[in-house]
């Protein structure tokens, strides 16, 4: 296998991913399903090890010295997620279950304050169900409407209909930064000034684009950023809400339960204030830790070395499923992270996906979530090669020549 | 490999290439579509039931090889049967795709037996199956569609 750009070894890389070593139907897996799901790095599955091993204990709420290291670890992961995506406080980083929990949180607290009967949501046309369905659920308790910025045929959202949409009733706009069915990196810079200069905030989807996007919410200024562990190399049912501070002191809480008061009686209740106010309950304190292990791993590899090499095996694997006739590309923008999602004229996805399978392949076929997209595209799915910086060139050329097979398979 | 062989049959690739049936029955007394939420597959199934017997079926839809041919082998297999005889019909299949070893009538079920590779990916079964559901859904005149999950 060959090193690459910045001194960037992934042949040392790969020996972190244990999962790597494995097989799959007699061949070495191969795993190109990194948008449904990251591997795990050694140091992350040991932390969550270690973690019960040694610290486990609940937060907040003991004066002996378990509990005390226990909360030690979960607000230094809170810590290290807030130097990650550089928000300026601690307190604005609310753990959650993943990105659908974050933007469920935003849709029933800070939207049912703040959009009513008539008022407007703008999303896009490549959203995930995760990014449509909190807000449709809203619409109809409230009486509001859903927007929806169309895209051309390479998977890119119109801005200037983007601008025809902002209206005087639009009080939010929630959008992917990058799309898990098409890849493409959205202008969300753009987005949120032409947002912001009318007053309306943003909230960006992040869930695909922070494992592979350096992410800057200061420098973004959006006002909420929402993301899952499992997709950045950490562990599954954890994830981040960062919101201003301003408008989550703000907000109602979520859910009522313990760790959200500051005092309760039968005639009143104290909420807390944040972080705590929307964390009610014992919370993933192993997978919070295990979070921000991951954090510090990809901090080792460096995320603009990660965001290199990934544009240099999406270009090369672009390259070589563009030759196969049979194969087109659905998603084609000019700015785009490294997923390659494809239909084949000769088979449908699933089939495809079960004969990738008997050669190792782990890829991703049906409608990702993305049900309207694929409508968009007439599809009713497609095949999705989503790359990690442990992948390597020398599975690109398996995964084409698995596609090989599919076309003998079904040319017989 | 030859699991995958086993699979994709030349008779299930050609039934996929060219489904019997594969059309709107004007006269259908019956029909019900059926949708396999995980990938997309989607069918209409028309019936025309005559004193409990199916005189004409046919179908509409998208779907992978797997689901196609097992629909368009459906529409062969229960023309001119009972609703009983269907239902029978459709046990032994469920048996042969998803028991290794079940004692099957292959008599009975005809071109379905080159389904039987299908048991090695039980992954694919929901796709070998939903004809079948959607088959009993127009029989038993179910309103809403039926899904696989």
């Amino acid at each position: 296998m060959t090193a690459s750009v910045n001194s960037f070894n992934v042949t040392r890389i790969r020996e972190d991913f244990p999962i790597l070593k494995e097989t799959v139907n007699g061949k070495p897996l191969v795993y190109l399903d990194n948008a449904a799901t990251s591997q795990k790095p050694q140091a992350v599955i040991d932390a969550l090890v270690n973690y019960y091993m040694t610290e486990n204990s609940n937060v907040h709420r003991g004066v002996h010295t378990l509990s005390q290291k226990a909360t030690d670890a979960y607000e230094g992961a809170r810590e290290k997620v807030r130097q990650f995506i550089n928000a300026e406080h601690d307190k604005e980083i609310i753990f959650v279950r993943g990105t659908t929990e974050g933007i469920n949180l935003v849709a029933q607290t800070y939207g049912r304050t703040h959009i009513g009967a008539g008022d407007e949501i703008i999303v896009t046309a490549m959203e995930h169900h995760s990014n449509i369905v909190p807000w449709q659920m809203l619409c109809e308790e409230k009486g509001a409407h859903l927007k929806v910025i169309p895209i051309n045929d390479d998977g890119e959202l119109l801005l200037d209909e983007y601008e025809k949409l902002l209206s005087p009733r639009t009080k939010l706009v929630s959008i992917v930064h990058q799309s898990n069915a098409l890849g493409t990196i959205n202008p969300v810079e753009q987005v949120i000034e032409l947002a912001h200069s009318r007053g309306i905030p943003v909230l960006l989807d992040g869930a695909q684009a922070v494992a592979h996007v350096p992410i800057d919410v200061t420098s973004l200024g959006c006002d909420f950023y929402a993301f899952s562990g499992h997709k950045l190399y950490g562990p599954t049912g954890v994830g981040v809400l960062y919101g201003r501070a301003e408008l989550l002191d703000a907000m109602p809480p979520y859910q009522g339960g313990g760790e959200m008061i500051r005092s309760v009686s039968f005639e009143k209740t104290l909420y807390n204030v944040i972080p705590n106010k929307f964390e009610a309950g014992t919370q993933n304190i192993a997978g919070s830790i295990g979070l921000g292990v991951a954090i510090d791993y990809v901090n080792s590899v460096g995320m603009n070395n990660i965001a290199a090499y990934e544009n240099e095996l999406l270009a090369y694997g672009t390259e070589r499923l563009s030759e196969i006739e049979p194969v087109r590309l659905i998603g084609t923008a000019r700015h785009k992270g490294s997923i390659l999602s494809f239909v084949m004229d000769t088979a449908h996805p699933h089939d495809v996906g079960t004969i990738l399978d008997a050669e190792g392949i782990a890829v991703r076929t049906g409608h990702h979530c993305a049900q309207p997209l694929m409508d968009r595209y007439g599809v009713p799915a497609t095949i999705r090669a989503s790359l990690a910086f442990y992948n390597t060139k020398e599975e690109i050329d398996t995964l084409v020549k698995g596609i090989d097979r599919v076309i003998e398979v079904f040319s017989r | 490999m030859s699991n995958l062989h086993d699979l994709y049959q030349e008779i299930l690739l050609e039934h996929n290439n060219k489904p019997r049936n594969f059309r709107k029955l004007d006269d259908a007394n019956r029909q019900a579509d059926g949708y396999n939420p995980l990938c997309g597959d989607q069918i209409t199934l028309y019936l025309k039931v005559e004193d409990d017997v199916i005189a004409d079926v046919s179908f509409q839809g998208v779907g992978c090889a797997i689901s196609r041919a097992s629909a368009s082998m459906l529409t062969q297999c229960v023309k001119g049967q009972t609703l009983n005889k269907a239902e029978e019909i459709f046990g032994g299949f469920h048996s042969l795709i998803t028991e290794p070893d079940a004692d099957v009538d292959y008599d009975l079920l005809g071109d379905l037996e080159m389904l039987s590779g299908v048991s090695a990916f039980p992954t694919r079964i929901k796709c070998a199956v939903l004809a079948w559901h959607t088959l009993n859904a127009a029989i038993e005149g179910t309103e809403n569609s039926v899904t696989t999950e």
